[in-house]
């Protein structure tokens, strides 16, 4: 089970980006639990200037439009 | 089970060389296309039944021809700049700027703003993410004033529909206001008037994001997304403006322009300004209006005073930053840059 942020204030991207790391995490056969970060002091506590950022199990691995796929399935499986 | 995971995803696409020979041949299907807008614009003008010199036949000349120019010309602008910019990310910039007090922050600032990719939706967190870090004030609002207004959509909208020279002019005076105003609101020390929360943070836990490695194709990919987003955004504002511009071009008098908006008006440059900030719109759409204005004969520093403040001041970008920054600290902000803005437009108004 990973926990995984998705930092961004709600734009379109950020809801692209929790169905992007669904549907790896579905093909990979990894469960995930996906929290939604919207508040700007948050974000930043959390080190993201550009949005939207991953974090997976507390540790940031991406920050600022959209994930590359073949990217996000390494981050996943690691 | 010797398969890696990953593989389970979906494979990279097209090789690369079709990346770039369908890059290469887009963009010259592009430019050749670029080259026959004119006969393209009569033609389909000539398809109306209204006469050719007439108020409408002029109007809707101006729309056919200027919709497809600055419909080709933006997706280009946005490539390239998608692809530049790929190289510059907000954490790369401000890990450059932190700790520059020097005087030339702020010049390098409003460098760094027109070429750091970012969107006003994350204008917050990167606003926090600059101060926090110890980027001095003044600095941040440099890089946040050039971003917007020296933005290369702007400019390369202003080069393809009015011309180098006043390309040229809205380049160095942008950036002076973005770098000057900065600099001002820099030596006002006004740390004192951000939102107390923002004062008390310390800086997030940045650097331990680890850089991704990008191929030149991975570059083209950004690009081509940027395209998608943005004109895919921004196209209903570029027709409304080319619609505004249209119409001016073809029915508001030229007596009437000069008298509104000529140079000797005094209060037209702050009118300009004035009803440039709730304008709500951006560099694609208002540049077509610019362009209609000075066709009629509006003065240089009135068109400059509206351009600047329609892209520079918005008041949906205030309303982000009020989350940052105390309503006194937005009032010097309108203020100054406001200031610049008006200076830029008397100093043209009053030298042509």
């Amino acid at each position: 089970m990973k926990n995984i942020k998705v930092y961004g204030p709600g734009c379109k991207r950020c809801d692209a980006t929790e169905a992007m790391i669904k549907d790896a995490a579905t093909k990979l056969g990894i469960e995930v639990a996906i929290e939604k970060v919207s508040d700007a002091r948050a974000i930043a506590m959390a080190g993201v200037m550009s949005t939207p950022g991953i974090a997976i199990d507390g540790k940031l691995v991406h920050a600022g439009g959209l994930p590359d796929a073949t990217k996000l399935g390494q981050w996943l499986s690691a | 089970m010797s398969v890696e995971t990953p593989e389970a995803l979906p494979p990279r696409g097209a090789p690369d060389w079709l990346w770039y020979l369908g890059v290469a041949s887009i963009g010259l299907a592009l430019y050749l296309v670029y080259g026959q807008l004119i006969p393209f614009s009569e033609w389909a003008t000539a398809l109306f039944p209204v006469a050719r010199h007439s108020h409408s036949g002029e109007a809707i000349a101006f729309f056919l021809y200027d919709v497809p120019k600055v419909l080709l010309l933006l997706t280009g602008i946005v490539f390239v700049t998608g692809v530049l910019r790929s190289w510059f990310s907000p954490e790369k910039t401000r890990a450059i700027l932190a700790g520059k007090r020097q005087i030339w922050g702020y010049p390098l600032a409003a460098f760094l703003g027109v070429l750091t990719p970012f969107c006003s939706c994350s204008s917050v967190p990167l606003f926090i993410g600059f101060v926090s870090a110890g980027i001095p004030l003044g600095v941040t609002f440099s890089f946040l004033i050039a971003g917007p207004m020296v933005g290369p959509v702007g400019l390369g909208l202003l080069y393809g529909l009015v011309g180098w020279k006043i390309a040229t002019i809205y380049l160095v005076f942008g950036f002076s206001i973005a770098t000057l105003a900065g600099f001002v609101m820099g030596r006002m020390g006004l740390e004192r008037y951000l939102q107390d929360w923002v004062r008390e943070m310390n800086a997030g836990p940045v650097g331990d994001l680890p850089e991704e490695r990008l191929t030149l194709v991975d570059r083209l990919k950004i690009g081509v997304e940027q395209v998608r987003e943005i004109v895919g955004k921004v196209w209903i504002w570029v027709l409304v403006g080319i619609g505004i511009g249209a119409a001016i071009h073809g029915y508001v008098p030229e007596a009437m322009m000069l008298k509104i908006m000529g140079g000797e008006a005094w209060w037209s440059v702050p009118a300009a300004v004035v009803v440039g900030v709730p304008m709500y719109t951006n560099a694609a759409g208002v540049i077509p209006i610019v362009e209609a204005l000075l066709g009629k004969g509006a003065a240089l520093g009135t068109a400059l005073a509206f351009m600047m403040s329609v892209i520079a001041l918005s008041l949906p970008e205030m309303i982000i930053l009020k989350q940052v920054l105390t309503y006194r600290l937005i009032g010097i902000f309108i203020a100054v840059v406001a200031a610049g803005i008006l200076a830029t437009g008397y100093l043209f108004n009053f030298l042509l």
